[in-house]
């Protein structure tokens, strides 16, 4: 059974997002999808600043399997990245809801998070 | 329904990812190919092997039969024990398969060939025989297992007697022998020292257990994967299969084209080839970040080319990959990465061997 944090929100492309506070919301991916990617060897980050739209690629991890896109679950603005992973993307593996941590995104409209999914929504997509 | 070797309980008790392969439920780890890829480079750490297909060849013109089967010459093999790696060609020209063959007895000679080919490797194996009068056995009742890193050898000695331990004393690379139950070979898929076994289906989940406990690490396709290719190793399906000449897949080196009187499978062709021109196999190296990967468009001034195989070097820490160009192709390229090109450095396909880093 794969880990799902009940106080988090998920998108269907395996991003978890984590409230902060103040409209900033924490960004990585589930437990589940690292178990599919294996072992990560490189994650792309976006740029702090940059502006990004819900659903739109704004990451790459790159797994000894296979490189794959990182999806924004809200619009916003990026105001952090995890700059641990360029020195150990395996963090990614290890612990993906903490310090495998991916980006902090300032919300532009946190009418989006009612797109989301909550865990029991995740857990049954995961399922299918 | 998936098949299974004898050790797939032994596999699911360990927490192994499994996967399809090629028709197999094979581990693709055990939690984190990337440690079970170091265990193998700095200590100790084995596969089942067991899918791979053993084929024996037995009757008086056995030898006679491989020098017209394969392309390399078993005329090479005269210590009994002794192994050749080489290709099993097509009228063609192609690669139906690469393969080890053993020189066991003047009338008795084993194959140990890949499961994802199994069935055309036996068919044509089965009707090119009919006229040598050789008798083509499969061994399924055999499992294998791959025991690969510097210390191999010495922990697989802990478990051997002592009738087991002087047949495999001072045995040189690339030789079989048989020892009690074990058929135990100098031959691996990794670079690295180390043994394959193949012993029969009823041993095998208790050698396997006792090898764990030995301190040998279990590693899945996945690793494997990671050292063949730092090992410049090519996989049959991927960096040649049936299409492509061994002149354009770094296999070169196994066709024996002296003497020139000895006919083989797929000669005619391989001379006109040779004539004619192929492209080569080279190998690809990524300092910057991103993952050279199997498909992706290679660009150099010579002309275009793709990767046959390509991945992360655990050992290197930067990706590696395997490359089919144009012969023109010199010292640089570059890989078209999702849209983006990127620069790479073109060498030998070696990157990694015997623990040691060739880049």
């Amino acid at each position: 059974m794969s880990n799902i944090p009940a106080n988090l929100k998920y998108a269907s492309s395996h991003e978890w997002l984590r409230a902060d506070g103040d409209g900033v919301y924490t960004v990585g991916i589930t437990e589940h999808a690292q178990d599919l990617l294996g072992d990560m060897v490189f994650v792309e980050l976006p740029e702090v600043g940059d502006t990004v739209e819900q659903g739109g690629d704004c990451a790459v991890a790159e797994s000894v399997k296979a490189a794959s896109d990182i999806y924004a679950p809200v619009a916003g603005e990026v105001i952090a990245v995890n700059e641990a992973l360029a020195d150990s993307p395996e963090l990614v593996n290890s612990s993906p809801y903490a310090e495998g941590w991916m980006f902090k995104i300032k919300i532009a409209d946190e009418a989006q998070l009612a797109s989301l999914l909550d865990a029991a929504g995740y857990q049954s997509a995961i399922e299918e | 329904m998936a098949q299974k070797t004898v050790l797939h309980a032994s596999h699911l008790a360990a927490g192994a990812k499994m996967v399809d392969f090629f028709g197999w439920d094979m581990p693709i780890n055990y939690g984190s190919q990337i440690e079970e890829h170091h265990a193998v480079r700095q200590d100790a750490g084995m596969f089942d092997v067991s899918h791979m297909t053993i084929v024996d060849l037995t009757g008086a013109n056995t030898r006679n039969f491989l020098r017209y089967l394969v392309a390399n010459d078993v005329a090479k093999l005269t210590v009994p024990g002794k192994a050749l790696y080489t290709g099993m060609l097509n009228a063609d020209g192609g690669v139906i398969d690469d393969l080890i063959v053993y020189f066991l007895q003047e009338d008795f000679f084993r194959l140990v060939v890949n499961s994802a080919t199994r069935d055309k490797d036996l068919a044509h194996i089965n009707a090119q025989a009919k006229a040598f009068d050789v008798t083509v056995t499969e061994r399924p009742e055999f499992a294998m297992i791959a025991v690969q890193g510097p210390n191999a050898k010495a922990k697989v000695a802990t478990l051997l007697n002592e009738n087991q331990l002087a047949a495999v004393a001072g045995m040189k690379p690339f030789f079989g022998v048989q020892a009690g139950d074990l058929f135990i070979a100098t031959t691996g898929y990794t670079g690295e020292d180390g043994y394959e076994i193949a012993l029969p289906n009823e041993q095998a989940a208790d050698l396997w257990q006792r090898l764990v406990d030995a301190g040998v690490k279990p590693c899945g396709l996945g690793a494997r994967d990671t050292l063949r290719l730092e090992a410049g190793m090519n996989l049959h399906g991927q960096d040649m299969d049936e299409s492509v000449s061994p002149l354009a897949a770094n296999m070169g080196w196994t066709i024996a084209w002296e003497p020139a009187e000895r006919d083989f499978i797929g000669r005619a062709a391989l001379t006109q080839a040779k004539a004619a021109g192929t492209e080569k196999l080279v190998g690809l190296v990524m300092e910057q970040k991103g993952v050279l990967r199997h498909g992706q468009r290679v660009v150099t001034p010579a002309g275009e080319g793709v990767i046959t195989s390509g991945t992360f070097s655990p050992t290197l820490g930067f990706s590696i990959a395997m490359a089919r160009v144009p012969a023109a192709t010199t010292d640089t390229a570059e890989v078209d990465i999702r849209g983006k090109m990127v620069a790479v450095k073109v060498i030998k396909p070696a990157f990694v061997r015997a623990g040691k880093k060739l880049v």
